[in-house]
């Protein structure tokens, strides 16, 4: 106990502090908490906790686990602050438990509307925190804010109309003193939007229209009236660069997702990245990734930023695996595209021209007696985290590889609350379907752990999956990366070789990003699978 | 992969007027008809009178979006009932119904299902692979309920030209040892480090890959013989018939 003694005397002061936002941001310097979604505004859900190393890491074992009082898929990253862990319970009960132990604290439930409308499972992906507040979005379209303490609700916001499809499942960000969110509702004629709100009294601080109204810059990039109900939600976290006060957040498909006739146009800002001044949601610049995409490849993934050497310059660049099949390197002050590289096997494009913009093979759209694309619906990969490890320099991409579906279009109104989706995708091959059970070849779809130099884009090494995989990447100091998937596993690999260190079943697949942490000198590492959260630590 | 797609799309045009579907379509389809509509409405789907849904006998409906509407939301006034499925979900048995007929008929018919038993028993020596009730090999499909799932013509397909199609829950695994022994078996599940299998001896076996020196999955070759020289057509009809009669283990 005595070689504690240090540490507890560094980390004695912070222990009743209150979550400041300069702590959010100085978040590497606390690795024993896990203050945002990803683990600090970069999104890099990297690591500086080394005491589980690549030598050690064979002497994981189970400590605790929280079995959640839900069927749904568990989506949600959990925050851990001084030894409170706090996640969510799906849909959207919030339970605050001892980090150390599983114990409960105390649960707040809440029941969403019945009015409440989600495409895909009635999930969340987790929380914000601010001093001693905690920030979560409903299914049924609202924004509640909670005592850290004892959960009792502080306010509660409508962010927007439930009824119309409209849903919060992402984990809110906070800027300053404001808390942004984003809604979900891309297969129900949605227009989406981020917003801030004011974090002591929920009062809205700005708004951004992720479809330009009339009279905005790129309205004019939709047909007629096609922008009303044009989709582009938002529905996986941002992150937020302190030095350029600049927040970043990618939106999703425009809708109706597999009809596209009657929005002609690149449908601005579905699909793209968007960086907003944190103060104002002023648009600042964009890149559009997929410009009138009639795939679903919702551009709603986790915006990595990193600082690395680029051709002999320091540059501040953001990372970002593609649900369309390529990763791309953009300069995150200026939107400037540096690099783009395919990742999986794409059928719907020949590659990115000198802008990056895709070169569409003309024939792979959907039609009415179907077309056989790839990457599928789900995409090449998807709202789950990548990892970027400062340490060794790669990009981890967890991938489905020779995934495809059969895009059908088929025509539809616009009624409020009801799908807009202009078609079905639907999968050629038997068993990418979620089933416990998967007697798939190699040429009908894996998973697969890829790892990228973004300098040279040279795939450095990869891991094979039987099934494909829902789970988010962490990486840590000691080079060591943890992810899992389908068929239940949950991995500890070598970050420099992607040599298995390590591995467990969990009986249930890992649908979130794993976290790592550290109470009284010991690191934790926790993930979901199933229905449940699962701990580990070095057996003592 | 194009290969197949081609297939799946030349299958897709000779079936259907207006609307395509893959064959994962089609048993999607199938499968929700035999939980949902084959109750009323028979496994070959004339049992309402004056309804005939593999021969496109309707009353009401003329096209797949008629009788996708009808599924979703029923018939008021009738016994039809709405349904909780969407459009496309809705579509994937209209595709099953489209085929249907297809699979129906078949080039066998008046046959007796007690020459059919013996026929399985004795000259087609089924029982070596297959199981029914409890009797047989387990190497095979289990066929107790082979008459719910399969239609007249899909049975005599299946006897004629086993490798036509292989349903992913039959498809079968083969490899070596590397100590050279050959395993073969079903195959039930896998993971990054094994493949669950029901091999040759009937035990349920977790095979470690790292064991192996070779294996294939065989999705599009049957282990079984073709009996299309074997059996003579009364034959081949006395055994269709007696298979479609096997509907699961609570039916006398």
């Amino acid at each position: 106990m005595r070689s504690l003694c240090p540490l507890l005397a560094l980390v004695a002061p912070l222990l009743h502090a209150q979550i400041t936002f300069d702590r959010i941001v100085d978040a590497n310097k606390e690795p024993q908490n896990w203050l945002t979604y990803s683990g600090t505004p970069l999104s890099q859900r990297h690591s500086l906790l080394t005491q589980i190393n690549p030598a050690n890491v064979k002497n994981l074992e189970l400590q605790w686990v929280f079995q959640s009082q839900s069927v749904e898929k568990f989506e949600a990253s959990p925050l851990v602050v001084d030894g409170i862990l706090y996640t969510v319970q799906a849909p959207n009960d919030v339970v605050a438990m001892d980090a150390e132990t599983g114990r409960i604290f105390w649960v707040s439930p809440y029941a969403p509307s019945l009015e409440a409308r989600v495409c895909c499972g009635r999930v969340n992906r987790g929380l914000a925190i601010l001093g001693d507040t905690l920030f979560m979005g409903t299914i049924d379209g609202h924004l509640l804010a909670l005592d850290a303490k004892t959960g009792k609700g502080i306010w509660n916001v409508a962010v927007a109309k439930a009824e119309a499809g409209y849903a919060l499942t992402l984990a809110p960000l906070v800027v300053k003193d404001k808390v942004i969110v984003g809604t979900a509702g891309g297969e129900y004629g949605i227009r989406g939007f981020l917003a801030a709100y004011d974090t002591k009294t929920g009062k809205e601080a700005w708004r951004f229209n992720a479809i330009p109204g009339p009279g905005e810059p790129g309205h004019e990039t939709w047909a007629g009236d096609s922008w009303m109900h044009g989709g582009a939600s938002v529905w996986v976290t941002g992150s937020y660069d302190p030095q350029l006060n600049l927040t970043y957040w990618g939106i999703g498909n425009p809708g109706p997702d597999w009809n596209s006739d009657d929005r002609n146009g690149a449908n601005l800002y579905s699909d793209s990245v968007v960086a907003l001044d944190a103060d104002t949601g002023k648009l600042k610049w964009y890149f559009q990734f997929s410009p009138h995409d009639d795939f679903d490849y919702d551009s709603v993934q986790v915006p990595v930023l990193a600082d690395m050497e680029w051709k002999g310059k320091q540059r501040r660049v953001m990372l970002w695996a593609n649900r369309n099949g390529f990763y791309y390197v953009l300069d995150r002050a200026t939107g400037e595209f540096l690099q783009g590289k395919q990742f999986a096997k794409a059928t719907w494009t020949t590659g990115l021209d000198d802008g990056g913009h895709p070169v569409r093979v003309a024939e792979a759209r959907p039609s009415r007696e179907g077309t056989l694309v790839y990457p599928g619906v789900q995409g090449a990969t998807n709202w789950f985290s990548p990892s970027w490890s400062p340490h060794t320099g790669l990009f981890y991409i967890n991938t489905w590889e020779n995934y495809a579906s059969v895009f059908n279009k088929l025509p539809g109104d616009y009624v409020e609350g009801r799908r807009y989706t202009g078609g079905s995708p639907r999968s050629p091959v038997p068993s990418l379907r979620g089933t416990q059970v998967i007697t798939r070849t190699e040429d009908e779809g894996y998973g697969v752990l890829r790892a990228f130099d973004p300098q040279t884009a040279v795939r450095k090494w990869e891991f094979k999956m039987a099934d494909v995989t829902g789970s988010g990447v962490l990486t840590t100091a000691s080079d060591l990366l943890f992810t899992g998937g389908r068929e239940g596993y949950f991995w500890a690999i070598d970050a420099r070789t992607g040599t298995e260190l390590w591995r467990t079943n969990l009986g249930g697949p890992a649908e979130s990003g794993p976290v790592t942490y550290s109470v009284n000198g010991r690191q934790y590492v926790a993930v979901c699978a199933g229905n449940s959260l699962f701990t580990f630590a070095l057996r003592q | 992969m194009k290969r197949l797609l081609c297939l799946q799309w030349v299958f897709a045009a000779s079936l259907l007027a207006q609307h395509s579907f893959t064959q994962i379509d089609i048993e999607d389809g199938g499968r929700l008809f035999r939980a949902n509509c084959a109750v009323c409405h028979g496994a070959e789907g004339n049992q309402v009178q004056g309804i005939d849904l593999a021969h496109g006998k309707l009353r009401r409906a003329k096209t797949d979006d008629d009788i996708a509407a009808i599924i979703r939301n029923g018939i008021p006034g009738t016994a039809m009932p709405p349904t909780n499925f969407n459009d496309s979900v809705a579509l994937t048995v209209v595709a099953y119904l489209r085929t249907m007929a297809a699979a129906a008929a078949t080039t066998v018919t008046g046959g007796d299902p007690v020459a059919g038993k013996s026929i399985y028993d004795g000259k087609g020596n089924c029982a070596t692979c297959h199981r029914i009730r409890g009797v047989g090999s387990r190497f095979g499909p289990d066929l107790s309920d082979i008459g719910i799932y399969r239609l007249p013509g899909e049975v005599e397909r299946s006897l004629t030209d086993p490798d036509a199609e292989i349903l992913p829950q039959n498809r079968h695994f083969r490899g070596v040892t590397k100590d050279g022994l050959a395993i073969t078996g079903l195959l039930l599940n896998e993971d990054k480090y094994a493949v669950q299998i029901l091999d040759s001896k009937d035990r349920l076996v977790s095979v470690k890959r790292t064991s192996l020196k070779e294996f294939t999955f065989t999705a599009d070759k049957s282990p079984m013989p073709s009996y299309k020289d074997k059996l003579t057509h009364q034959e081949l009809s006395d055994l269709v018939s007696y298979l479609v009669s096997l509907k699961g283990v609570g039916v006398p």
